[in-house]
């Protein structure tokens, strides 16, 4: 037990800076690089340089933009006061557009107008954030496993700002931007259409979810395990396997009879993640146009119980049992 | 069962925790070792009292099939088998099997000369089972407090348990392991999809190496982490995950909070 178990980084070596790989538009990258000895204890001190073009610029003022419509109105609704401003701020919300409205493109500024604005600006970033990711991808000749692992996360927020909206018929659907606000949203959303817990989609994002959780404790452990035979190089190990991989690999096949590889794990735990917002889209999606009561689904279907008394009633436990008799 | 290629050099004696060589084999691809022995005899037992219970019960339905606590009458003593009987002993058998597994990970670890980072990550999740099922029913006075065993009753459980509380969302620790949640998986979606993106390039480029993976990430947001740096990053968010959904179930019930949690905010207003 007198080894040492990697966990932060304690030598750190200081060279020259890495101004990346050459692309053609190098001149596009800003800040000077500067290490941090903090980071550096975790993970690469060096910090910058980053790429400005115009489509990140362009998304950055978008998120201001709609940021400062959601902050405006926060402040309003408290009559322009700082104080009650700061102590109100987790149930302050800008609310999405009153139902009379259904899908009107801008009804009056403060009954959901501003929603709307604030909406189209922080999409409108979220989207050109993606091309620049996309593009940048495409300029060191990469993959587009980012770009599409992103998309699969805009799929979740337009589902639940967007596209049910539009099914249901009315913007009022959509989710109020607030701390306590959107999960009040949550709440009400289970209960009305009937405890969301028996929509197998919501069922299945949260497994992924939990699961993404279990497969990067395993991985990440897996491979700080290995880092003293440099396992953390995996690229390497990918294309010109050493002992670290061997390793790697025996752990997980002597424990439980298989194992993942290099790149396999990898592609475990893309699906993991990109299928968590994937399957939670969907479930939001048919919650209201396709299922209106889940548990009235979840008899008809035989995974809910008709008669709940064959399980327990949870007992009440605000209340203790010690000294009760 | 066939070795791979280069398993044989890798199986050599000893690393074992207990009882030197005694049970220093494999059987096909598995170690078995002291521990191994121990858990396949924990999980057996469990699983059988599992199938026990499933037989005297009223339902076949595997989607309905629920092992259930003792009501909270039993507070902390053992109850009938039928009354809640089994869920205590298989909860006793599931515990054991799980330390027994962390064990035999450690004993696996050090046999492939690796630290122990693999069974200290398991331990989390140990404890967060422990916590739901012995420290919290200990805590609050009866073992009735613990959830049920079933597919989807033990969601019953904790649909019925959150709402005692108002509103779970607002208790401050399940919004700290909810964000570790998500931000652990957001983390992997962006680690696994870089590696394969670097592995796995467009038409006519050559495999790429960590300084297109650095070059990406200082490119889009300014700052890459590194190889090694993603890895404690992706550990930390797993474990805190599960540490704070330990500690959100923990804190929700006498003697430190019994009221909504919607009113633990009031102290801000």
């Amino acid at each position: 037990m007198a080894e040492y178990q990697n966990v932060f980084t304690r030598v750190q070596v200081f060279g020259p800076a890495d101004h990346g790989i050459p692309v053609a538009d190098a001149e596009n990258r800003a800040i000077k690089p500067f290490n941090s000895v903090l980071l550096g204890r975790i993970g690469n001190a060096q910090f910058g340089p980053i790429y400005l073009g115009y489509l990140g610029i362009l998304s950055i003022v978008c998120f201001a933009i709609g940021f400062s419509i959601i902050g405006l109105n926060m402040l309003a609704s408290v009559d322009w006061n700082l104080v009650t401003f700061v102590r109100e701020f987790f149930w302050l919300q800008l609310a999405a557009p009153l139902p009379q409205h259904g899908l009107k493109i801008l009804p009056p500024l403060d009954e959901g107008g501003w929603w709307l604005l604030a909406g189209f600006f922080i999409t409108a970033s979220i989207l050109l954030w993606w091309v620049r990711m996309y593009r940048r991808a495409i300029a060191l000749g990469l993959g587009l496993h980012v770009c599409y692992a992103f998309a699969s996360a805009i799929w979740l927020y337009l589902v639940l700002g967007f596209i049910r909206p539009i099914l249901m018929g009315r913007w009022s659907e959509a989710v109020p931007f607030g701390i306590f606000p959107h999960l009040d949203w949550t709440n009400n959303f289970s209960i009305i259409y009937g405890n969301l817990f028996w929509n197998p989609f919501h069922g299945l994002s949260i497994a992924f979810l939990y699961g993404s959780a279990v497969l990067f404790a395993m991985h990440g452990a897996t491979i700080l395990a290995v880092s003293r035979y440099g396992g953390e190089r995996e690229l390497e190990q990918m294309s010109d396997r050493g002992t670290a991989a061997e390793r790697a690999g025996l752990f997980w096949r002597w424990v439980m009879g298989f194992n993942a590889s290099y790149e396999s794990i990898h592609r475990w735990a893309w699906w993991f993640a990109v299928l968590t917002t994937l399957t939670g889209g969907i479930g939001i999606l048919i919650t209201g146009p396709v299922v209106t009561n889940w548990t009235v689904w979840g008899q008809e279907a035989g995974i809910v119980p008709t008669d709940f008394s064959i399980w327990p009633i949870t007992p009440q436990s605000t209340v203790s049992s010690w000294g009760a008799d | 069962m066939a070795l791979l290629s280069f398993e044989r050099k890798y199986r050599v004696r000893g690393g074992t925790l207990l009882y030197g060589d005694t049970f220093d084999f494999w059987v096909g691809p598995y170690y078995v070792g002291f521990f191994g022995v121990c858990t396949v005899v924990f999980a057996v037992i469990g699983t059988a009292l599992i199938i026990y219970g499933a037989a005297i019960g009223p339902t076949w339905n595997p989607w309905l099939i629920s092992i259930n606590p003792p009501p909270i009458e039993y507070k902390l003593a053992f109850a009938p088998m039928r009354e809640g009987g089994l869920w205590q002993w298989i909860s006793i058998f599931a515990l054991l099997a799980f330390i027994s597994w962390a064990l035999r990970m450690v004993e696996i670890a050090r046999k492939l000369g690796m630290t122990y980072h693999i069974p200290i990550a398991f331990s989390f999740a140990i404890l967060a089972f422990a916590t739901l099922n012995v420290f919290r029913p200990i805590m609050l006075g009866a073992w009735g407090h613990g959830f049920p065993y079933g597919i989807w009753s033990h969601l019953n459980w904790v649909w019925f348990t959150g709402y005692q509380y108002g509103n779970f969302h607002y208790n401050p620790l399940h919004m700290v392991a909810i964000t570790f949640f998500f931000t652990n998986a957001f983390a992997l979606a962006l680690h696994a999809g870089m590696v394969l993106s670097a592995a796995n390039v467009q038409k006519g480029e050559t495999m790429k190496q960590p300084e297109h993976e650095d070059t990406y990430f200082r490119d889009t947001i300014g700052y890459s982490i590194g190889t090694l740096g993603i890895h404690r990053l992706g550990l930390f968010t797993a474990l805190s995950a599960g540490f704070w959904s330990a500690a959100c179930i923990i804190i929700s019930g006498p003697p430190i909070w019994s009221r909504t949690w919607m009113e633990w905010w009031e102290f801000l207003r």
